[in-house]
């Protein structure tokens, strides 16, 4: 008799998840923010539904200071997909010109990703988003539950967290409420990545090593992606041989040095390595116990 | 033990590949702070290699500023997540931590010890293979010991690990040990009796027999804990169980294609396979396991999968699948054991949605026969049933669906209950058993049926069902109104609140639950009146929204008018016909509405009455217009 393996079973269970969405939830929609975990959720959706389409949109909260390389291939993997992508963007922000070198990386995360998000759920009345947040990356995330509700207000309670005993999940919510589900809870970093390699899923080429132009700011060696960056900054470019472990907002993720091209170099070189995944990422370290007071205030 | 392959350095896809095959075991671990706990799992983590340098850097620190273990590293400090929790020393909820070695993918269910969070530990053990049940071997066998046994075998897990942890404090003394397994296995068989159990003797702290088995209990010749994790069968079980797959989505991308997609709860599937879609009972043949990657020649409890049958079966959401050898029964009511995960107690009488599978029903669960304490396992006398309580009772669904019993099948047999104002998962629940099956159940089918009966009388049955607070003129325009539609030749009948409860309800108080039975009765009483073509009138403060809404759907379609006698509180008290609100104010009155109770108006009542500057017999003349103007009163 056959036997499942940890990735058959991480595989499973997450298909559970994302049906249970699309059937009981009235307008579910699926955020992408064209990372690894974002591909390995979206290949899940077209999984579960197959041979009809996932029947709800993918939606990236675009910053708009994102790589190129990510803008060009979330627009291409949704056309290949035939999947509808709604982007949103925080046009306020953009009018006053928030960005991460002029204001600094907490306020222009708060208004580009943390409001724009919220302004997006509110505009569309989505009552269900998905999220590629894994329990493992972060403490407060291990006691989220996989179906997480948030108020009108797009407020996390901890303490009014819903049991989720087997995999009965309690989708229903009041008027104005909604849900954040995540369903790669009970993955870790090496699933993520082996199941990529397992299923041959295209992910964006930064995660791969290549000489780039990289500047160090703020004791970070980020790449420079395009002219908006401080002449005086942006002169003092080097060429690196370097890849990037999370993708977010390029003034924000630091790169590390690198020369692993392969997907087997990279989990090679994750198995090996000694830093966790979320250390490249400037938005957590401002203060301990910084994430939980984030999605308190409604942060993803 | 840790994740040091030299595979990985050397031959990476070679490794990779061997990883691909690992199996996955989900395990939680029992026991309070003092036991040991979170320093077992911390030292699970740091072994298998799960710790990076820069969270070590950080355990480092908040070892030497918060630790409890001097200048060593406070492993505890590691799975202490929120910072409510770190700031308390406490561990307030279910937390779920990765790792794995060389042959297995692990996840923890760590859940704190105490009995307040008696739901938490029955959320983690719901998933769970494994029960680690952590003993301090200076204190042995406590009264947690029994109450952490005791919900994990309800939850159904039937492979214990006996921690029994600290023997470096007893100098590894191998009688200490001994005698608390025996202690153990004295009440172990009570619990059920194919429980597996392996007492295991170690130090968190001091790594002893956790990753490999240590000199320093060179009498115990069982596995390491870890050995025994990475080597106790997984899902067994479960696949030798007869098929069950919920039908979780009807997958329908055009006209030649109707699959139906699920994760198997039990057993395997192939195609050929005879099959029954449950509750219909009707029967086909498996004809395709469908995935993205192509077709499966067989598929097991545990995927998920779309399965196409060969005839078309109008089967849908949470309908079942089941092997056609062997198909589930079918009820409406049953036995069940509930533990309650709200702060609001149970109301018996209530109706609570209740979801198993991929189904969602309406259910009245009934008062508990009898509660469960879990620090001694004895049967205890309840009414309700509070936060964290467990009690045995039954419940009656609205109508019959597929189920298992809960210690054969964990999914079929599993449901939650949820609150229809609130939204909250308020229970959890395992069925025992069915109380009688949905085939025998046939109404009696009557020549003389209820539209006969009306038919006779001139008139279509209603239930005016008067609402408000108490003195706001409810009786009074009721009365009015029987007058009115007596002098037409109808036929009615009133049911008082205060007639009522000196009869039928003498038994009941004022207490929540007392009103909500109180509610029930009068409710199910007025079916009966319309059912014999009566028009009723139903007189009662019926303060919860709820408990109306329980009763206008224990009537026919239409036949349920709600009168919102909407006078205000300070109106009401001032009329004080009864006296009650003087008595109510000075406390000699208790759980009076409006005063020390709540009322909860009417959203969109079908009729509402203003009474201020207005007479009975005017408000009455209303409800006679609105009864005439929607056909109640014939021709």
């Amino acid at each position: 008799m056959p036997q499942l393996t940890h990735l058959d079973r991480l595989e499973a269970e997450s298909i559970h998840i994302i049906r249970e969405v699309a059937a009981e939830c009235e307008n579910p929609v699926m955020l992408y923010s064209v990372g690894k975990d974002s591909a390995v959720m979206l290949h899940l959706a077209m999984k579960a539904f197959y041979p009809s389409r996932p029947p709800f949109p993918l939606m990236h909260v675009d910053t708009t200071w994102k790589f190129r390389e990510m803008i060009e291939f979330r627009d291409r993997k949704a056309a290949e997909m035939g999947m509808d992508l709604i982007v949103h963007i925080n046009e306020e922000g953009v009018r006053d010109g928030v960005g991460p070198f002029s204001h600094g990386s907490a306020l222009h995360t708060d208004v580009m990703k943390t409001q724009a998000l919220k302004q997006a759920l509110d505009k569309y009345k989505f009552t269900a988003a998905f999220g590629g947040a894994r329990r493992d990356e972060e403490k407060s995330r291990a006691k989220e539950r996989i179906f997480s509700f948030r108020s009108a207000e797009h407020r996390w309670d901890p303490k009014r967290q819903r049991p989720e005993p087997w995999n009965l999940y309690n989708t229903r919510i009041n008027q104005g409420e909604s849900i954040r589900v995540f369903p790669l809870s009970n993955w870790t970093e090496p699933d993520i990545w082996q199941y990529i390699r397992r299923e041959n899923i295209e992910i964006v080429p930064l995660y791969f090593a290549a000489e780039r132009p990289v500047v160090n700011w703020n004791g970070v060696d980020i790449m420079v992606d395009d002219d908006r960056m401080p002449e005086e900054l942006a002169a003092t470019a080097v060429m690196k041989s370097v890849r990037f472990r999370t993708l977010g907002c390029y003034p924000l993720t630091g790169a590390v040095e690198s020369t692993a091209a392969t997907l087997d170099e990279i989990i090679q070189e994750m198995l090996l390595t000694s830093t966790s995944e979320r250390q490249g990422r400037v938005i957590d370290v401002d203060q301990s116990a910084s994430m939980e007071k984030k999605k308190q205030e409604g942060y993803f | 033990m840790r994740l040091t392959d030299d595979l990985i350095a050397t031959d990476i896809a070679a490794y990779l590949e061997k990883h691909e095959n690992k199996s996955l075991l989900r395990f939680i671990t029992c026991g309070s702070v003092d036991d040991g706990k979170s320093t077992l799992i911390g030292r699970l983590l740091y072994d298998s290699k799960m710790i990076f340098e820069d969270q070590l850097a950080a355990l480092e620190s908040d070892s030497k500023k918060v630790g409890t273990q001097g200048e060593n590293i406070d492993f505890a400090l590691l799975v202490d997540g929120l910072a409510a929790e770190r700031e308390q020393g406490i561990t307030i909820d279910v937390a779920y931590r990765f790792f794995a070695t060389d042959k297995r993918k692990f996840i923890v269910a760590d859940t704190p010890g105490h009995e307040q969070y008696t739901r938490n530990m029955a959320t983690g053990a719901s998933t769970a293979d494994v029960a680690i049940l952590m003993v301090d071997a200076r204190k042995g066998i406590l009264t947690q010991t029994r109450r952490h046994s005791f919900i994990t075998t309800l939850l159904g897990i039937r492979r214990l690990v006996l921690a029994v942890n600290k023997m470096d404090l007893v100098d590894y003394d191998e009688t200490v040990f001994n005698d608390i397994v025996e202690d153990f296995y004295a009440f172990a068989d009570e619990l059920a009796t194919d429980l597996e159990v392996q007492p295991i003797p170690m130090s968190a702290l001091a790594g002893v027999n956790i990753t490999s088995r240590s000199d320093e209990t060179s009498w115990y010749d069982g596995p390491s804990l870890m050995e025994y994790l990475e080597n106790v069968p997984v899902g067994d079980r479960r696949r030798s169980a007869p098929f069950r797959m919920p039908v979780q989505w009807v997958n329908r991308p055009n006209l030649d294609f109707r699959g139906f997609s699920g994760q198997i709860a039990a057993g395997t599937v192939k195609p050929g396979d005879r099959v029954k879609s449950m509750p219909s009972g009707r029967q086909s043949t498996i004809e395709r396991i469908v995935t993205a990657t192509g077709d499966l020649k067989e598929a097991i409890a545990g995927q998920s999968v779309t399965l196409t049958l060969a005839d078309e079966i109008d089967a849908s959401r949470g309908d079942v699948i089941v092997t056609a050898d062997n198909p589930t029964e079918v009820s409406d009511q049953f036995q069940v054991r509930i533990l309650w995960m709200n702060e609001a107690p149970l109301l018996p009488g209530r109706r609570y949605y209740l979801k198993i599978g991929a189904k969602t029903v309406m259910a009245t669960v009934n008062a508990p026969k009898y509660g469960i304490d879990v620090n001694t396992l004895s049967d205890v006398p309840a009414r309700t049933l509070e936060m964290n309580h467990i009690g045995v009772t039954t419940v009656s669904l609205d109508q019959a669906i597929p189920f298992d019993p809960y210690d054969e099948n964990r999914e079929l047999g599993g449901f939650i209950l949820i609150d229809r104002m609130t939204n909250d998962t308020v229970g959890l629940g395992l069925i025992d058993f069915a109380l009688r099956r949905a085939s025998n159940i046939h109404w009696q089918a009557m020549d003389i049926d209820r539209d006969v009966l009306a038919e006779q009388k001139g008139q279509r049955p209603a239930v005016l069902w008067f609402t408000g607070l108490s003195g706001s003129g409810k009786s009074t325009i009721a009365n009015a109104l029987q007058k009115q539609l007596f002098a037409l030749g109808k036929h009615t009948f009133t049911l008082d609140g205060d007639n009522v409860r000196h009869g039928l309800n003498r038994d009941l108080g004022f207490t929540d639950a007392d009103r909500v039975e109180n509610i029930r009765r009068v409710a199910n009483v007025a079916r009966l009146m319309s059912d014999a073509g009566l028009i009723t009138l139903v007189s009662f403060i019926s303060p919860f929204r709820a408990e109306r809404q329980m009763a206008r759907n224990l009537m026919a379609d239409g036949e349920f008018i709600e009168v919102f006698v909407d006078t205000p509180l300070d109106v009401a008290e001032q009329r004080d016909v009864k006296g009650l609100y003087k008595k109510a104010r000075s406390g000699e009155i208790k759980n009076f509405t409006g005063i020390s109770s709540p009322y909860e108006a009417p959203k969109a009542p079908e009729i509402r009455i203003n009474t201020v500057d207005r007479t009975p017999e005017d408000a009455a003349e209303e409800i006679l217009g609105y009864l005439k103007e929607h056909g109640f009163l014939g021709s």
